[in-house]
């Protein structure tokens, strides 16, 4: 062979190697739901505060997830879209009053002294507006959690026979759903890690795979600056 | 390749035609459909399993099945088998041609395999060790940066997957398949068509594992424990498809040569005059060979949990999460001294040559590495001292791992007293045997920790573990593999290697290897544990000292790569005969070996290290020509 | 070891006997490293000295770092030695050195000084881990028991995708989020997990045991003064395996007692519910969300 064509073939090779690194390393970074949202902030008396609502819903739909079956946290943006992002950028030292509609059942917890609200004002929350204390872990249907905060609110589920249930996101406030509202504070400037720990996975054993180990379903970060 | 066969061949698109590896990968794609929509017409669109769920897990598995078979089937894996069903007589002439096109499809020459093996071998260990850049890259912070949590977990994963997968074969695919035969004074292997068959199963088995990024890739690590690896997304299928692959490529590989080893060695050819490169295959080959079924059947079990409902390690269907523990490792260490002994080997069989001084303690070598081999399968439990099995047993295991050090130490003294009033030249494949004791020094000595129950405590599971097991592979294997590399291409190839940049490339990847995991062992010892993507914010310069020696060490070892290709492809200053003046009789033949190897069998006389015992060879061709086979 | 004296020398050797040289460079630098590294290098051996096990580990560490040493040392006198003495000027490269195959006394010595070395320091390790376990996680049933306890509190650790919880079942069961421990006091760690394998590690106390499902895994330690130490997960378990991490606490007495009633307090609008304390628990596999 030519000294011409080897050096074809290596500049090729050379090419093709790069095209595939640089292929797979962009896959990667963005493999996982890594597309953040900035919650708009307010200033209260010099204060930041921020207004988080966020939706859980039994399944996400073919329209938000190439996996149409998943359960899935989605955040709510100015506009009143729902977006399924779940790396939320919040200020510093600031207070957040968080809603959470969910539109899904019960499946309990596996640990039910997850039941207990902690970390949130007053170790308290409301539920269709009624203060609580605590719920029946039996009736959870998802926390959020911010292990870091120990932060943990256990999320109780609409009633199985409830009529006009929602079937895919975006789920409408019109269908049944519980509005479960606390406040809570972020603290120094980091990347705080939230999680759902009730087994809603469907399908998975401990009901633990799939959208519950992937970010940008019921994972994902509180991105604090 | 030469210029008058040109002429006398079809035009190249005709040679593109028939049994090679583009007609593998087409079917290998066929293959893979048939599987895929196969298992969707036969379950439906998801298999129940605990409820609903919304992918089928055994379209996956079978999908892969198909892609293999039919990957193969192109390859002309049955073209023999079916032949001999249509009363065709046996032969062992196919494709033992001339000609690039050799390379890219089965082959039953055994110097052909070795070089597949060898340009197969490095490409993985490129992408394994491109992912472990990317590792380093997201450990530059403490915290979360470039990678999700998730796909940092899927880059550890398939870094050791890959580099504990593929890198198993790494001496005994590209050199034991060459030399073997050759050192014995036998045309071929025993199994010439299993031979080829261990490759390109390994071939697909590591392009399985790296599709896994399509699948979502796996949290498990390379050890995929249960339950956790029940739990994972579908890619986790991917890497149990490909471990168990590789683990059918070594139990061939391992049996081929135990078969071969025993069986094929030419006349005078007795055990005391094996060359010690021989013994340590034959003592790998056997951990190979009795180790990998235990694998196959593991992953196997982990597969049918996935797609079939049983519950091997599933507690609460009375499965145990012990039960996977036990069985990998079972395999688990074994595979690490398949890694290890071929090392032994090389560095046994280099140092006489560039002493010019007979191997010191012939028999006390080959008794360390037989020795290993033997005890490497009575102390997997150090892997779980603190899971929690078994607990009353771990003085016992305590006990045989730290007795592995003394078949090890044979090796050194062995080495050491090869050296010992030698006559010694620095050449670049000395340098890497000798790099072997201070990397396996290192690495054994904090193996000491690690098999010691209370100081194990703190280290297991932490980056110290993994800095002793980096020291004892990629010191161990790596640089031996390097020493192999640049001692037996000029005979595989023909093109003498320069000594120059060989030497650059040495030190450049000695000291950026020692300056990249000797800071891992401070890290492990300060409380970091492997595989998370976080870590104290105190260890951030150590982190960022390691990942900037990372990257000089890919970078040394990208700076082999072009060098390599570079003197290969353009320089090729053709390697005379016998550039090392070695007695080894792969060295009296030409550079590269022909395809039939001699011309007349050797009868040996001897061992091939007689330096200084006179000139008289250890071998003389016998007096009939070979026959064929 | 590495040669020996009265070794066969070869007709043309050199005179100069290598042997006795590295045997005694070797010897005099182990006798002054080992001690050495006894002195300075063993008290910052980890984990520190926070609790009595890891106190136990720290010694066993020294043991084990002043036993390399010598081994080290004759390593590098060898390769200093050798690779400057035996080095060939290019002319004699091809020159072939004395055809030495072997020697029963040098192999004899290597095997017993290795064997000697490795027996003792498997003795060490196993009297050491004998004492109270060392730290480590030993099963259901634990052979290393510390012996003279009258009183040990019971703390269960539940590992769970991705947190830890703890039981207190001399304090009615109670379940917390954060991990109290009392000063000076021996404390037996129950660890198990409720769906894959976890690792509790306490760095700083000496602490590892591995959290299994369905299984209880038991490790003490014995506390000593107040201290903050990390928690973290050491066998890989998912997602956020490598955020599971916490800070653990150990105060006084009193302020334990405080806090402890404080927690029964809080726990009381679940307690209920919790199930009743146990070894580990097996929650329903199929439960599954809707």
């Amino acid at each position: 062979m030519r000294a011409g064509v080897k050096l074809l073939l290596v500049a090729l090779a050379v090419a093709a190697a790069g095209v595939l690194i640089g292929f797979y390393v962009s896959n990667l970074t963005t493999l996982q739901g890594s597309a953040s949202y900035t919650v708009p902030v307010q200033s209260v008396g010099g204060k930041p505060v921020v207004n988080l609502k966020i939706e859980t819903v039994a399944a996400v739909g073919p329209k938000l997830s190439p996996n149409p079956d998943w359960v899935s946290y989605l955040v709510q943006n100015t506009q009143g879209t729902w977006m399924r992002r779940t790396v939320w950028k919040l200020p510093a030292n600031a207070t957040v009053h968080v809603t959470i509609y969910n539109f899904d059942g019960a499946s309990g917890l596996r640990n039910p002294y997850l039941a207990r609200p902690e970390g949130v004002d007053g170790n308290r929350i409301t539920i269709d507006g009624k203060p609580y204390r605590g719920i029946d872990p039996n009736n959870a249907s998802h926390t959020f959690a911010v292990p870091a905060y120990h932060l943990i609110v256990a999320v109780p589920g609409v009633a199985d026979d409830a009529k006009n249930q929602c079937g895919y996101a975006p789920c409408s406030l019109k269908l049944a759903h519980r509005t479960i509202r606390f406040t809570f504070h972020t603290g120094a400037p980091g990347h705080y890690r939230w999680q759902c720990f009730v087994p809603c996975a469907a399908g998975w054993i401990d009901g633990f795979g799939g959208p519950m180990q992937t970010i940008g379903y019921m994972d994902g970060f509180l991105d604090v600056a | 390749m030469s210029a008058i066969a040109v002429d006398a061949r079809p035009p190249v698109w005709r040679r593109l035609v028939g049994f090679n590896l583009l007609t593998g990968i087409v079917l290998g794609i066929g293959g893979w459909y048939v599987g895929w929509f196969g298992a969707h017409a036969v379950v439906g669109p998801s298999l129940d399993y605990f409820g609903d769920i919304d992918f089928n897990e055994l379209s996956l598995v079978l999908a892969y099945f198909g892609g293999v078979v039919g990957f193969l089937v192109g390859l002309g894996f049955l073209n023999y088998p079916l032949a001999r069903l249509r009363g065709y007589p046996s032969s062992l002439r196919e494709k033992e041609t001339e000609g690039i096109g050799r390379y890219f499809t089965l082959c039953t020459d055994h110097k052909v395999v070795g070089i597949q093996y060898l340009w197969g071998i490095g490409l993985f260990f490129f992408i394994g060790g491109l992912n472990a850049m990317l590792i380093r890259t997201e450990l530059l912070r403490p915290d979360h940066q470039v990678f999700p949590a998730g796909t940092y977990l899927t880059l550890v994963g398939v870094h050791g997957s890959m580099m504990m997968g593929m890198m198993t074969s790494g001496i005994l695919g590209p050199f034991a398949n060459y030399l073997v035969p050759i050192m014995i004074g036998a045309r071929r292997m025993a199994f010439p068509r299993i031979e080829a068959l261990t490759f390109w199963i390994l071939m697909a088995a590591g392009v399985i594992l790296q599709t896994t990024i399509f699948w979502g890739g796996f949290p498990t690590g390379w050890t995929g424990y249960g339950p956790l690896n029940i739990e994972a997304y579908q890619g986790m299928d991917c890497y149990l498809i490909f471990f168990a692959l590789v683990g059918i490529s070594m139990t061939l590989l391992g049996i081929n040569m135990i078969v071969t080893i025993v069986t094929m060695r030419a006349p005078g050819l007795t055990w005391t005059r094996l060359p010690i490169f021989v013994w340590g295959v034959l003592s790998t080959a056997l951990l190979m060979a009795l180790a990998a079924p235990v694998l196959i059947c593991t992953l196997s079990m982990a597969l049918f949990d996935r797609i079939a409902q049983t519950t091997f390690f599933i507690p609460a269907g009375g499965g145990s999460s012990y039960l996977y523990e036990n069985l990998f490792w079972v395999f688990g260490h074994p595979e690490v001294y398949i890694l290890a002994l071929p090392g032994f080997a090389i560095v046994l069989e280099i140092l006489p040559v560039f002493a010019r001084k007979p191997l010191w303690g012939y028999r006390l070598a080959v008794a360390g590495l037989l020795g290993v081999s033997l005890l490497s399968w009575f102390v997997w439990q150090h892997h779980i001292f603190v899971s929690g099995i078994n607990g009353d047993l771990r003085p016992f295991y305590m006990l045989s791992t730290e007795l592995i050090s003394i078949p090890t130490g044979f090796t050194f003294i062995c080495g050491m007293m090869t050296l010992w009033r030698g006559n010694i030249r620095y050449t670049t494949p000395l340098l890497f045997c000798l790099a072997w004791f201070f990397n396996f020094l290192l690495g054994g000595l904090s193996g000491v920790f690690l098999s010691d129950v209370p100081s194990d405590v703190t280290t297991h599971g932490s980056f110290f573990s993994m800095a002793h097991f980096h020291y004892t592979i990629m010191g161990g294997l790596v640089f031996t593999f390097f020493a192999a590399i640049y001692y037996w291409v000029p005979k595989m190839t023909g093109v003498q290697l320069s000594e120059r940049l060989g030497k650059i490339h040495f030190w450049w990847m000695f000291l950026a290897f020692n300056s990249t995991f000797a800071p891992l062992f401070a890290i492990g010892f300060l409380g970091q544990p492997r595989r998370a993507v976080t870590y104290a914010k105190s260890l951030q310069f150590l982190n960022d000292w390691v990942s900037v020696s990372a990257y000089l060490l890919g970078l040394s070892l990208l700076f082999f790569l072009v060098t390599f290709v570079y003197q290969l492809a353009f320089a090729r200053k053709p390697a005379g005969e016998n550039p090392w003046a070695s007695r080894s009789i792969e060295f009296q033949l030409p550079s590269p070996v022909p395809v039939h190897n001699f011309d007349r069998i050797p009868v040996f006389s001897g061992d091939p290290y007689g330096y200084g015992e006179g000139p008289e060879p250890s071998w003389v061709p016998a007096g009939a020509p070979a026959g064929r086979d | 070891m590495a040669s020996n004296p009265t070794a066969p020398t070869p007709a043309g050797a050199s005179p100069t006997n290598h042997g006795l040289r590295v045997i005694v460079a070797w010897i005099v630098l182990s006798l002054v490293a080992t001690p050495l590294v006894a002195i300075f290098v063993g008290p910052i051996l980890p984990p520190g000295n926070d609790s009595v096990q890891a106190s136990g580990q720290v010694l066993d560490n020294t043991v084990l770092t002043a036993t390399i040493t010598p081994v080290l040392c004759l390593l590098l006198v060898f390769f200093v030695y050798s690779l400057t003495t035996f080095h060939a000027p290019a002319a004699t490269a091809l020159e072939d050195g004395p055809p030495l195959r072997n020697h029963n006394g040098i192999q004899v010595t290597w095997i017993v000084i290795t064997s000697a070395v490795v027996l003792a320091l498997a003795g060490f390790g196993t009297f050491e881990l004998l004492q109270t376990g060392s730290g480590g996680g030993q099963g259901p049933s634990p052979v290393a028991n510390p012996s003279g306890i009258n009183h040990m509190m019971q703390v269960q650790v539940i590992g769970q995708q991705w947190n830890w919880t703890y039981r207190y079942p001399g304090y009615g069961g109670v379940e917390t989020q954060q991990l109290f421990l009392p000063e000076h006091t021996y404390v037996q760690l129950n660890v198990t997990s409720l769906d894959v394998i976890h690792s509790f590690w306490a760095y700083k106390l000496g602490v590892k045991a591995d959290a299994n499902p369905g299984v209880n895994n038991v490790a003490y330690v014995k506390t000593k003064g107040p201290l903050s130490f990390e928690i973290r997960c050491a066998e890989l378990c998912g997602l956020w395996h490598g955020y599971m991490y916490q800070t653990g606490h150990i105060v006084p007495q009193t302020a334990f007692a405080s806090w402890i009633k404080q927690q029964r307090k809080l726990g009381s609008s679940v307690s209920f519910y919790l199930p009743k304390y146990s070894h580990f628990y097996y929650p329903d596999p199929q439960r599954r969300g809707g």
